[in-house]
């Protein structure tokens, strides 16, 4: 499927599986993450958290702590609320404390923070703190929290009186609720996506570093959006004296972000506040039981679904209502007029004429989020809903899953598609995908071979998921963040010597922007991606820009290096005519040179017209050969695939066991085969970790039951399938090289296609519907209570 | 807290240093020595990522006290180039891309080259099982058992 590149494999743009720039660092234990920097000077600080979900604080004592050798200060909100800096605002412009001065609303929550000499200090000043709580009431069921007479939460928001947080709704109710009535075939399901957690391999941390004689302060914190963490830095903090010119936020080598190293946790806010008073370097990094109990949380949607259908199998109406459990503040990081983010693509990848989703925001006593977990604003919730709704649908009209699907996809004559939630889907062809996994899984043959099984009693799924993402984040008119427009940058200049710099507002963190973004002006301008330097993630050096999150990077920040580097190819082209002495529209250009029409022997290659930029440049030109471009994207773009999942059931343990696994992607075109395959199967993995291990729940006071590796189960190299991939491109009629995003889709798309596969094996048998995560214990007690377990 | 003065023999160099009893090795090797290829990711044996050799065998270095590696020998990530001349499991590592935010990479290397030293020709589940006890949240381990493998191939075809 994949068109042949237009360049070398030596100049290495789009379409090249070049190897990474990043890798020979890494692989010779030379990356440069937080936890690695070591300033002279340097201290350390060590957090005392919560043990009570919902308390009182009465007293927090801090004389033993201020006695053990090498403890410099506790740090409590009593302190901060001097500064006026003990509370903050979340990224969803909601507040949440920076450390307490009388109650906390979660466990493991921040009450104070401990500055030391070394780490082992501060953990022994930690250990010395004496906190006396009173516990209160605690409130960890968003459906309870609702109840009148619950205890009301954010006693700190004046005149609340409830623990509601907002409602958001998108579509028409009343038409949509006309159409269900209408329908010959109505399904509904509750459907719950529990709390998870990204858990990258690397926590949270920062380095906080405040020169009292400059007055500049500089932090090296582990951040996916280093530009918009420094403005939100100055509007928390300009009342004390840190102004944005003065502040340089450093995001270094990163561990994995997956969404959870968008928000600006306390953590930080601590740090920089112990640097600037102490006037020395001062390092924070959690530890794994505070990163899975404090840091933000993904998910927690309790949904329900109806969806409506001709007898034939024609969708008519499709309408979700949700709750949303925020925890005790809504820290998600989702573009401000969207606090239940994308939700509303979850009419999917069918054309579905009415519509209507609402989602209601809820406190409870467990930390602060909705944040993603390796996906697009909310999209995952949304796509596992219609995929699981569509299996539901099939099986009450005794139609394949597969089918009902090829009925029902928007067809692609049909794009631009506008769906009834309001989107413009900008390209798609979502039969072709379906086909491809079908033919590559060999579906017929799998169907043939489950009612083999099935006769002699053996549990055998086949899942399907045609799933569709909204990615990259966008069109400035629709999408900020706490009124910040999100676009994003790329600033390209050119050597004398032809090589180039390009530094970019985003930040990677494992996707490899250093040599795809290079492969990008490799493309436009043929300077081969090994002499493209690639810098992101310092503030003071990068352009500004909001990040790498939501799958945004390729449709925004690499549209605007394309951008960037086609200002520079004008700018070359009136050089080289001056060189050449002919006129500008006399040029051709191929990769790399300009040459004379009709005499392709007289040509200046983008490295003869560098030089000159500096040495000859035209009379009257500026010197120089650089550009710069803010890329605001007219529409997002909608990156889709069709996965199909082959799972065999254990009837003695209830095990799921993943046979098979075909991923048909399309995201448009690719600048590399390799990344893009890499990051597919990390998402994958990362699909299935939520769909059969990971959950985070807490018993009724509030108590973490998956705070560490012990409990929260990321998946191993045992549980792991090998990933088959295949691709269908069709490229964003609108991205400047029609490109989509690719790092979250298969997170997206995994999750139905496993549970699908589940309860596929078990239709037989009456069963509808299993939440996610579908543990062993969980099929188990089902093939028990059907009288099918050995 | 005690003090004690340790002698550890790392990556073929002999170094020495006063850590108290309760210093973990991993520390040690990152803040005394500032070998920061190793890296932490969880604290308790969970992750994988401080994995190093020790006397030749995996050990995650978050719970090993540095006193309980003196006198011994200690391989870290820093280790496995010799001579300007990546190790086959590094050079593996970078053709397969067997990694992307590089954060597990090093433990997962170590664990990888302690496992062809013992066994050259390595199964599809060998690796896996060897492999288990090092997360990775980025690849879904399908290119970091091709990266084992095609370092076991180039071993076998150089005769290491």
């Amino acid at each position: 499927m994949a068109t042949e590149p237009k360049t070398s494999f030596e100049v290495g743009g789009m379409g090249h599986s070049v190897k990474r720039k990043e890798d020979p660092r890494f692989i010779r234990g030379q990356g440069n993450y937080v936890d690695d920097i070591q300033l002279p000077g340097m201290l350390h600080m060590d957090i005392v958290r919560s043990p009570y979900a919902h308390a009182k604080i009465l007293k927090i004592d801090s004389s033993k702590a201020l006695k053990v050798p090498g403890v410099l200060a506790v740090i409590t909100g009593e302190t901060l609320a001097q500064y006026k800096l003990h509370w903050m605002p979340t990224l969803m412009s909601d507040t949440q404390m920076v450390l307490p001065t009388d109650r906390v609303m979660y466990q493991a929550q921040e009450v104070a923070a401990v500055i030391a000499t070394d780490r082992y200090t501060a953990a022994d000043g930690v250990a010395a703190v004496e906190v006396e709580y009173e516990p209160l009431p605690v409130v960890t069921d968003p459906f309870e929290a609702m109840k009148p007479g619950a205890p009301v939460l954010r006693t700190d928001k004046e005149g609340k009186k409830d623990n509601h947080i907002w409602h958001w709704e998108a579509g028409d109710r009343a038409k949509t609720d006309a159409a269900s009535k209408a329908s010959d075939v109505v399904v509904r399901e509750k459907i719950y996506i529990p709390r998870i957690h990204v858990a990258s391999i690397e926590t949270c941390g920062c380095v906080a570093d405040f020169h009292p004689g400059t007055g500049k302060l500089t932090v090296y914190m582990t951040t996916q959006a280093p530009h918009a963490i420094r403005t939100v830095f100055a509007l928390v903090a300009g009342h004390v004296g840190l102004s944005e010119e003065k502040i340089r936020i450093v995001s270094p080598d990163i561990g994995g972000g997956f969404g959870g190293k968008v928000p600006v946790y306390p953590g930080y806010v601590i740090a920089v506040a112990a640097s600037v008073v102490i006037g020395k370097p001062v390092k924070w990094v959690e530890d794994r039981m505070e990163n899975l109990q404090a840091d933000s949380f993904a998910r927690d949607y309790h949904m329900e679904a109806e969806l409506a259908a001709t007898k034939d199998g024609t969708m008519t109406a499709l309408k979700i209502k949700t709750v949303a459990d925020h925890g005790y503040a809504d820290a998600a990081a989702n573009p401000s007029k969207y606090p239940a983010g994308l939700f509303s693509i979850c009419t999917g990848s069918y054309d579905i004429p009415d519509a209507f989703c609402e989602v209601d925001g809820v406190y409870t006593n467990k930390p602060p989020g909705g944040v993603a977990y390796r996906c697009s604003f909310r999209v995952t919730e949304a796509a596992h809903a219609i995929e699981r709704m569509v299996d539901i649908l099939a099986q009450e009209l005794k139609m394949d899953p597969a089918e009902l699907r090829m009925k029902n996809f928007i067809p692609p004559e049909k794009f631009p598609y506008h769906s009834a939630l309001g989107w413009e889907y900008d390209s798609g062809n979502y039969p072709a995908a379906l086909k491809m996994a079908m033919e590559m899984i060999d579906y017929a043959g799998l169907r043939g071979e489950q009612a083999e099984k099935r006769k002699k009693g053996e549990l055998m799924g086949i899942g399907i998921s045609s799933f569709t993402e909204i990615v990259g984040a966008g069109p400035s008119k629709h999408f900020d963040i706490l009124g910040i427009k999100m676009f994003d940058s790329c600033e390209l200049r050119i050597h004398p010597t032809g090589k180039a710099m390009a530094r970019f507002g985003t930040k990677s963190q494992g996707q490899g922007h250093e040599t795809t973004y290079a492969q990008i002006i490799a493309e436009e301008l043929g300077i081969p991606a090994a002499h493209v330097e690639v810098d992101e993630g310092d503030t003071d050096t990068a352009p500004y820009g909001l990040g790498t999150y939501a799958s945004r990077s390729t449709p925004t920040a690499g549209a605007a290096g394309a951008m960037a580097a086609r200002k520079v190819r004008d700018k070359a082209r009136k050089i080289a005519a001056y060189l050449l002495e002919v006129a500008e529209e006399d040029l051709v250009w191929e990769p790399g040179k300009f040459s004379v029409k009709g005499a392709p022997q007289k040509s200046k290659t983008i490295q003869d017209i560098a030089f000159a930029a500096y040495t000859n440049h035209p009379p009257g030109m500026e010197a120089g050969l650089e550009a710069v471009n803010y890329y605001d994207p007219p529409n997002l773009t909608f990156p889709f695939g069709s996965y199909i999942c082959v799972v065999d059931i254990d009837r003695g343990t209830g095990e799921v066991k993943i046979r098979r696994f075909v991923a048909i992607d399309d995201c448009g075109n690719i600048i590399n085969p390799m990344i893009v395959d890499g990051q597919i199967h990390g998402g994958l993995s990362m699909g299935m970790a939520p769909a059969l291990m990971e959950e985070i729940t807490y018993d009724e006071n509030g108590n973490n039951q998956a705070g560490s590796f012990m409990d929260y189960l990321v998946p191993t190299s045992m549980e792991t399938p090998n990933w088959e991939t295949g691709k269908t491109i069709t490229p964003s009629p609108h991205h400047p090289f029609g490109a989509k995003g690719v790092g979250e889709s298969a997170t997206v798309g995994a999750p139905p296609a496993i549970a699908n596969a589940v309860v596929d094996a078990l239709s037989h048998l009456g069963v509808k519907h299993i939440d996610i995560p579908i543990t062993p214990e969980k099929v188990w007690n089902i093939l028990k209570a059907k009288g099918v377990a050995e | 807290m005690g003090q004690h003065h340790i002698q550890i023999t790392v990556n073929g160099a002999s170094r020495e240093g006063d850590v108290e009893s309760r210093t973990l090795l991993v520390h040690f090797l990152r803040e005394s020595l500032r070998l920061t290829g190793t890296h932490i990711g969880c604290d308790t044996s969970h992750c994988g990522a401080c994995t190093v050799l020790l006397d030749g065998t995996p050990v995650k270095s978050c719970t090993v006290l540095a006193v309980q590696a003196d006198g011994r020998k200690v391989m870290t990530v820093e280790g496995l180039e010799q001579g300007g001349k990546l190790d086959p499991i590094q050079e593996g590592f970078f053709q397969e891309h067997g990694l992307q935010c590089g954060y597990c990479t090093p433990g997962m290397m170590m664990t990888s080259y302690a496992l062809l030293k013992a066994n050259s020709a390595p199964s599809e589940l060998e690796i896996r099982q060897a492999i288990s006890g090092n997360l990775c949240r980025c690849t879904g381990y399908v290119n970091i058992i091709k990266s084992v493998q095609h370092a076991a191939q180039a071993m076998a075809a150089t005769g290491k």
